[in-house]
Formats: C-alpha cells, structure tokens, sequence
C-alpha cells in the first residue's frame, strides 16, 4: 500500500474520531510520521473537547486561582483548602451530562464514581456528595424517566459506598429536554500535609494498575478503529455504557487510603475519561517522565480487546498508581486484603515518551508534551446576539391572577416544590458529621469532630440557566453570589469555588458569546469576594437541533463556620420571634423570574446590574449576625421572592407568622433579586444588624398572613409544595 | 454440567417490584399481562447435581421468603 | 463495658456505630475475616451494604468467619445488636426470626421516624418505658418486616417485639409496624431504624443513645 493510500486511510479515520485536518497534521508534526492505530485513537482522545479544553482553556485562564486558604489549586485531580486544625478539604464538581442522557442510571450513578475518585486521588477520605441536574419540563414523559433514574443512580451509588449526599439541585426548563445536566460534586477530608499530587516521578518506578478489570465500557466513537468487522449478533464486541459498582469503589476507596496512610505511593492518580491513555499521560506530563505500559498485562473482562481499546477503555472503579520496586510486596498485601484486584502494568522511564506495549512488540510510541501540551487551544469568536434566542416558556398562570393564587402557583411550580421526595432517597447522615440536613437550611453543614476539628464546614451547590441566558455575565454573577450568600445564612465564610461550566456549541457566536460573558461574570464576583476556583470541569456542545441549552454555570462553594451548634436553619420555630427583612438594597425585578416564566413572558436580553460590593458588605453582615447564635432561622430570598421566602420560612418547621410588606404589588412580593434575606429571632438580635433590617412581623399561628395581600393556611402552602411527588410515584 | 436455578417471591408475600411492572405495561400499550412476579435467576456450573437443592436452601434463596426451581441440562 | 462492631467488605456504618459505643464504653472493631471476638460484652453488627446487598441483602455475610464466633456468642447468652443491614444478617444467619424485604415504596428512604417501645424488659430497653417514643432516623431499601402469621402470633406473645413505627411513621410497609425484635431469650436484637445517628443532639436526636445506654447498664458490674 502506498504512503499516499495509507495517508487517506488514517486521515478518513482521524476525521471520523473527531479530529480536523489541521490537527492531524499537526500530529504528523509532532510524531514525524503518520500515527498508528493506537497512537491515533490516543490522540483523538486527548485532543478532543472533553479533555484538552481546546475552547475554553483560554477563559479558564480569566479565573482567580489564589486565595489565603488555598493549598491545591486547578490542574490535580481535585482542588482543596484548609478549613484549620491541620485539615483540608479536597473538592470538585464534574459532569457527566451525555452518558446520563443515554442511560440516566447508571450515568448518573458513574458520574457520582467518578467524582469520589477525584477526590480520593488527592489523598482525602470522601465526606459529602452534592448533585447539580436539569431537565425538561415534567410534562414530558422522557424527562420524568431521567430524573427518576438520575436520582436513583446518585443514591445508588452514594449510599451503596457510604458517602452522604448532603444538597442539590434540580431545575426543569425546555431548552434541557434534549440534553440533560447531571453534575456532581465530592468533598474529602485529610490532613493537609497528606495530600497527595498526580505527578509520575522516579525513573524505574513502577506503574500499577488497581481495581476493576477492564472491558470496552465507554470506547463510543473509537470502535471506528477496530479491526473486526461488528457483527449485527457480536454484541459483546459492541462498545458498552459504562456501568458502576460502588461496592467495587468501596473497597479501592479503603485500600487507596490505607496505602496512603503507610506512605507506599509515590503518586495517585483515577481513570476517568479516556481511561489509561489520559490519566498515564497526565502522570507523565507533570512528572516530567516517561511511561512504558503493556497492555498484555492489563486484567481484562472482555476477550481479544485490542490494544487500543485497552487504552481508551473507561471501565469504572479503577486508579493508577507510581510505586517503588520494593513496595510492591505491601502494596499486594493491603490489596489482597480488601480483595481489590492490582496488578504492575508498566514502568517511570526517563525519556518523555508514551510507550503502549503488547508483550514485547511496541505498537504505539508517542510523545508526552503533543498529548497533554500541545493540543491547539481555540480562540472563541464570540459575538452577542441582537436579540433572545430562546423561545418564551409556556404560560401555565394567568397574569391576571391574584397574589393568592400566584403564590400557591409558585410554590407548586416544578422548580419551587420541596424537593423531599429526592433528598430522602439519599443517606444525607452517614459519617456522623452532618448537622444541617437538606431542607434544614440554606447550605449543608458537616462538623468536623470526628477528625478530631473545630467547627464545621458548609457547602452548597448553585446554576442558573434561564437568568443567564437573560444575560450571561450578571446571571452569572448572580450564581455566584447567590451560593456565597447560602454560605452566609449558616454563619460560613466561603474559602474556596468549584465550577462546572455547562453551555451549548462554542464554535457558534452566540454561544461564545455567553460563555465568555459567563466567565467574566464569575471572575469578577470572586475578585470581589476573595474567593479563588480550586477546580472545575466544563461541558460544552449540550444542543439539538432545537438549539442550544440555557447557558449554565454551576458553583460549589465549601465555607467554613467556627459553632456548628449555632449553625441558624431557614426554618421559624418560636411563636413571638420578629421577622425581619434585610437587604443590600437591590430593587426586586420580574423580568427572568420564576413568576415571569409562569406567566409565559419573553425572556429578557438584559438583567439590572448587581452592585457586588454592596452583596458583599451584606453578606459579612449577615454572616455575621449568623454566627452570633441570636438568630433562630436565616433565609436567603431568591427564586420566587419574599413571599416565596416567607412560605418556604413557614414550611420548614411547620410554624406560620404574619407579616406586612412596606410594596404588596406583586413585582415587590415575588420580583428577584441577589442580597435578600429574611431572618428571625429575638428582637435584640434583629437590632444588631441595624437599619439594614426592617422589621416586618411575628412569627406565630399556623398560617402564612400578608397584610394587604392574602392569607395561606399552613396545609394549603404544604400541599401546594409536595407537588413534585407525583413525579416520583 | 450447567444448572439454571429461577428464585421467586413466595406467593402470598408483597411483591412490589412484580406490582410496579404490572402498572407500567398498560402505560406502555401492553394490555392483558396480570399476576407479575420478579425474581432472580443464577446460573452456574456444577460438578454435582445433587448439591444443588442445599445450595438453594443455604445460600442461593431464602426458603422463608422465597420459592426456588432448579434446572439442569 | 466493651462493644465490638463488626465490620464487612461494604459496611457503612460501623464507624458510626463505633463513635455511638464509644459514649457508653470502650468500642472496636471486629473484621469479617477473624474469627475472634477479643472477649468483647456486646457485638454490634451495624449497617451498610455488605458484600453489595448482593444475591440478596444480608446473604453472605451471614458465612464470614466472625459469624460463627457471633452465632456461638449469641448461644452463651451474650448480647449482640443488629442495625438495619446487620437485622438482615441476623434473620438470614438464624439468630432472629423473620425477613427483610424490599420497602413497599420500592425506594431508598432516608428519614426521621417516630418508634414506640412495646417491650421495655430487655437489656436493649431497659432505660425505657413502654410507650416511650424515640426518634431516630431509617434510611434503607430492604427494611419492610415479614414474618408468616403464625411467627407473628408467637412473637407478640413471647414479648419479642421490642420497637414499633409509630402509627402514620411506618417507612417501609413493615407488618404490625414492626421496627424491632429480639429473639426468644431477648439477648439478640435487630432493628431496621439506625440509633447509632440519634446519640447527640448536634446531629438530631439522642434518643437513640437509650438503647446504647441500656446494654452498657445491662452488662455493668453489678
């Protein structure tokens, strides 16, 4: 065969692994000859969206990364912060949006693997779950289906391994019909001077390979390459879904942190996406070394898998790890133990090369820089539309309607109802730290005694879709801020941000636009905040044929809180309390609100500027005055306003109050806007916090009472907010 | 030789899996399916077949709960 | 006074089991694979998702080497307490009548319930009254009680029905609202609700702590 037919083939096949014609020519550069079969199918994964970043690297530079309590930042397996008494925490958040879409379960079952392995990668013992997912309206019988099987797989999975899951979100809109957001985020916990980094390091080392044998989950696109022809019947050659076994995870879990404990690894590192190919590289990239694998060594499930299916496998539970020769006896030992399955695979060698071996024979050599390095990192040609391109919701409430009707309207609406029937298919308690449990707060609290800590930690997980396709760089800004001030209502004090940045295709201008909008937003909220990114992870071409999704930004932020015991809930408990409106000034606004989108109005291409510092300074005050146990319940109003707020204060703890509003118009009663809140206690606490509290009324009864505006009966507001349990039938 | 063994929901016991497949075929179009029931099926290879009904009893089934029937090839 | 909990591939929550036992006395863990239960008083076999819930909850278990010490300890009138998963080891190996089976509501449920003291004369209870409520969360797939009627008849007349899910707070369709049970001699008891994550206030309630507090009293010096 000629060199010129040959070219046509691979050039055919780089093609139809998602590689353009500039890139595989830049790879012919940088190998000097025309890639294998495997190096190609190595390639095309490393270079593609999913793990070079090629479009968004660039932006992701805009971001804060330092911070005073920062001790691993972007670029590790997971990002951490110190919380005091020698602890850190090591947290992320990931997506797992198009294997959940396919198969909801075991997606977003595998999603919730892959995170724990992130963060126990980095040395730290997984403390707390939380899950970030969007669908379509409800009305559709497929997006009852993926988040019926989405929260059953991050229960599955989370409970099975015993790992809490502690908070969330769920939100429905159209644009997610087709494409669905499953993200996950993991805490740990370790001593900070345990942590442990991803870098391969000592020639001669060896690399071994931990966990689950390998088959062909995952491989999707690369079958390409394979030489057998896929029979119609061989179905057990067809490339499979990837399919998680928490009990497999657990018992790696234990042993990675035994054998982290007795100080046998050199370096640790998961396999994620595209498998043993990304995570060798990257070890060898940072370390500045070589890797020699044989795939002939790899356990595996399937029979006669190629060797470059070996490579881009994703099969779950598995994790690399750099030893040296003479703890190899141990590292068998703590292995045989925990029945966790570990076998040598290759070895640290001194050039910077990527050797993938089958026994004796080499049938891929590449080098490390052009896998990890060297991919071509895209500019975006952003260009902001001249008008709203997503559609208007459906309207579901008559504009005309009372503020009666509109408030139970609102509290039935998908997006408000109690998420109860999620959260209590999750274990929110194992571990013994949790001391705010979903719906007891704003954010999750974990107390830090049982590691032998002082205080607590708090985190919680916010996105906004629709109000960031209003405008991406204020929707944005808001998400931001809106997670700080969860953080704030129990007394936490934000030391660090993960991020997961969901958007549509950014080769077209619109969506470039948003994305590059969306990341200045965040970058100047945490600017402003102090608060750096430790981490994160983006998902990009989320679009159908109908266009693209919301553009999504999705922040975790973990905080830290001196008297867990002090933590306020949002919850109003004692009759007598006075109930106080607090607020940085921000005028409350219809347009991009939950209300609007009953209503069926046309979003917005625009929101009101949000004076950050003024958040800011709020925020400080009602952390503040959170922190000084005076207060009994803390609420930050977003999504429906205050008198959504105020209904939700109600529900917690089955208390009512009555109130009087200084505007009962309905754009003051359910408008938004960042910077609100609504606390209660006694009157000498509500006074600290001066004029930037207005006391509005008491709490006491069992119903809500709006002077001027209505009066809702406890059992009416609860049964209009358990509206999301029929989903769950 | 290889050995089937098929491990059922006593009748008279709540089978709630069986219940919730019975409401979702007519929600699917598939009319007339009645009396659902979901086990378990493991299959393996023995040397003995005469084991096989004290493997169910000790491990594969739990008699309190459970119906058992065993098929060898 | 020392509690042994037992810990499985896939257990959950020994080591919250091992914090709750520490309030009330010296506490360590007991690997599946030992035979050897170190002369402790009181055996925990706690919850989780040992061996994966695989083939079914409980079932293997119920074989590991600890078992057998377990089983001979149960024998000799020692005491030994079984939390959710360890009730489904308990019933599969024997020691406790009855079976665990999928909640009716066919999903995980996590969440505080309600559960009333029937039997107040055991060295689980005895720091209660009957009619004592407690609160204490549950959080399981497999937890609805069975027992044929029959056994049932049996068990409320021998007073081996210790807990019941207080009316309107039965998570899991579990007959007569069955939260717990011993067996005949009352030194084996299993209970699906998790006390281990009822011992301080901090967390949610203490209630939990009564049971915990009862087997220390039960095996002190007298």
């Amino acid at each position: 065969m000629s060199a010129g037919a040959a070219s046509a083939d691979r050039l055919a096949e780089a093609r139809a692994l998602g590689l353009n014609d500039f890139e595989y020519e830049l790879i012919v550069e940088k190998m000097g000859r025309e890639p294998n079969g495997v190096e190609l199918a190595v390639f095309s994964l490393m270079w593609s969206e999913h793990c070079a970043y090629k479009h968004s690297k660039k932006l992701l530079g805009r971001l804060p990364t330092e911070g005073p309590h920062l001790l691993m930042g972007p670029g590790e397996n997971a990002g951490a912060v110190t919380v005091g008494s020698g602890l850190a925490i090591a947290f992320k958040v990931e997506s797992h949006n198009h294997p959940s879409a396919v198969e909801p379960f075991q997606g977003a079952a595998t999603g919730v693997g892959g995170i724990l392995r992130d963060v126990f990668a980095v040395g730290a013992r997984p403390i707390a779950v939380l899950d970030s997912l969007r669908f379509g309206e409800l009305s559709s019988g497929r997006s009852r289906y993926l988040l019926d099987g989405a929260v059953s797989g991050i229960g599955h999975y989370g409970n099975s391994i015993g790992v809490p899951t502690v908070g969330g979100e769920v939100y429905f809109e159209g644009p997610y019909e087709q494409n669905c957001l499953v993200n996950a985020m993991c805490l740990g916990i370790a001593r900070e001077d345990r942590l442990i980094r991803s870098a391969a390091a000592g020639v001669g080392n060896l690399l071994v390979l931990m966990g689950a044998r390998t088959g062909r989950d995952g491989i999707g696109g690369a079958s390409v390459l394979a030489s057998a022809e896929l029979d119609s019947k061989d179905a057990s050659k067809r490339p499979t879904v990837q399919i998680g076994d928490p009990f497999e995870e657990k018992r790696l879990l234990e042993c990675c942190l035994e054998l982290l404990d007795r100080g046998a690894l050199r370096s640790l590192q998961d396999l994620g996406a595209a498998g043993l190919s990304s995570s060798s590289s990257e070890m060898a990239s940072k370390g500045e070394v070589g890797l020699d694998i044989d795939v002939s060594r790899v356990p595996l499930r399937e029979d006669d898998m190629e060797p470059f299916e070996i490579m881009v496998s994703e099969s779950q539970e598995r994790m690399l790890c750099v030893i040296e020769p003479d703890k190899l006896a141990e590292l068998e030992e703590v292995c045989g133990r925990w029945e966790v399955r570990a076998t040598a695979i290759g070895e640290v060698t001194g050039g910077r090369r990527l050797r993938v071996l089958d026994g004796d024979e080499v049938v891929g050599d590449m080098p490390v820089d052009a896998l990890v390095d060297d991919c071509p990192l895209y500019d975006l040609e952003p260009a902001a539309p001249s008008e709203q391109i997503y559609a208007p919701p459906p309207r579901v409430l008559d504009p005309a309607a009372d503020a009666r009707e509109t408030l139970l309207a609102l509290l039935s609406s998908h997006n408000l109802a109690s998420r109860r029937p999620l959260f209590e298919q999750y274990d929110s308690i194992v571990q013994s730290r949790t001391v705010r449990r979903p719906e007891d707060a704003d954010a999750a609290v974990l107390q830090l005694a049982p590691d032998g800590g002082e205080g607590a930690i708090a985190v919680s997980i916010d996105g906004n879709g629709r109000r960031v396709a209003c405008d991406p760089y204020t929707g944005t800004v808001e998400a931001v801020l809106e997670c700080a001030a969860n953080l704030a209502c129990v007394g936490a004090e934000p030391l660090g941000l993960t991020n997961c940045l969901n958007f549509g295709n950014p080769e077209k201008p619109h969506v470039a636009w948003q994305l590059e909008r969306s990341v200045a937003g965040m970058a100047d909220a945490l600017r402003e905040l102090g608060v750096p990114v430790v981490g994160g992870n983006v998902s990009l071409y989320n679009e159908s044929g109908d266009g693209p999704i919301y553009p999504t930004p999705v922040v975790g932020m973990v905080g830290a809180l001196p008297d867990a015991a002090l933590a306020p809930r949002s919850g109003f408990s004692e009759e007598g309390h006075v109930v106080a409106f607090v607020s940085a000034g921000v005028e409350p606004s219809l347009p991009g609100s939950e209300l609007a989108k009953l209503r069926g109005d046309e979003l917005p291409l625009g929101l009101p500027e949000v004076d950050v510092a003024a958040v800011r300074e709020m925020l400080d005050a009602v952390r503040s005055a959170a922190r000084g146990g005076g207060l009994a319940s803390v609420h930050d109003v977003a999504e429906g306003g205050v008198a959504v707020a105020l209904a939700e204060s109600c529900l917690a703890r089955g208390v009512g109050a009555s109130v009087s509003l200084p505007d009962s118009s309905l754009d003051a009663m359910f408008g938004e806007g960042v910077g609100r809140f609504l606390v209660a206690g006694e009157r000498s606490a509500i006074e600290a916090l001066g004029d930037r509290a207005a006391v509005i009324g008491t709490v006491g009864g069992d119903a809500l009472e709006i002077e001027g505006a209505g009066s809702w009966s406890l059992s009416e507001l609860r049964d209009a907010h358990a509206a999301l349990a029929e989903a769950f039938v | 030789m290889r050995a089937r063994v098929l491990i059922r929901p006593k009748q008279g016991i709540l089978d709630p899996q069986g219940q919730a497949v019975e409401r979702a075929l007519p929600a699917l179009g598939f009319e007339g399916a009645s009396e659902v029931r979901v086990g378990r099926m493991v299959e393996l290879e023995v040397e003995d077949a005469s084991r096989l009904d004290e493997m169910c009893e000790r491990l594969l089934a739990n008699p309190l709960i459970e119906d058992y029937e065993v098929t060898v090839e | 006074m020392r509690f042994g909990v037992v810990r499985f591939p896939g257990s959950c929550d020994e080591t919250d089991a091992l914090l709750a036992c520490k309030r009330y006395g010296d506490a360590e863990l007991l690997w599946h694979g030992d035979s050897d239960l170190w002369g402790v008083d009181a055996v925990v076999v706690p919850g989780g998702f040992s061996y994966g819930d695989y083939l079914r909850v409980g079932a293997i278990a119920r074989f590991s080497p600890v078992m057998d010490a377990v089983a001979e300890h149960a024998r000799a009138g020692g005491i030994v307490f079984g939390i959710c998963n360890g009730f489904q080891v308990l019933c599969e190996a024997g020691l406790l009548p009855g079976a665990l089976l999928p909640n009716a509501g066919l999903r995980f449920v996590c969440r505080q319930v309600d559960v009333e003291v029937v039997n107040a004369d055991t060295p689980f209870t005895r720091a209660c009254e009957p009619g004592d409520i407690l609160s204490i969360p549950v959080k399981h797939t497999t937890g609805r009680y069975y027992a044929p009627e029959e056994d049932l008849r049996d068990l409320d007349a021998h007073g081996q029905i210790l807990l019941r899910y207080r009316e309107g707070h039965n998570p899991n369709g579990s007959v007569a609202d069955i939260a717990g049970v011993s067996n005949r001699e009352r030194n084996v008891m299993g209970l699906m609700p998790h006390p281990e994550h009822a011992v301080d206030p901090l967390t949610g309630s203490a209630d939990g702590g009564r049971l915990f507090e009862s087997m220390a009293t039960a095996l002190a010096p007298a």
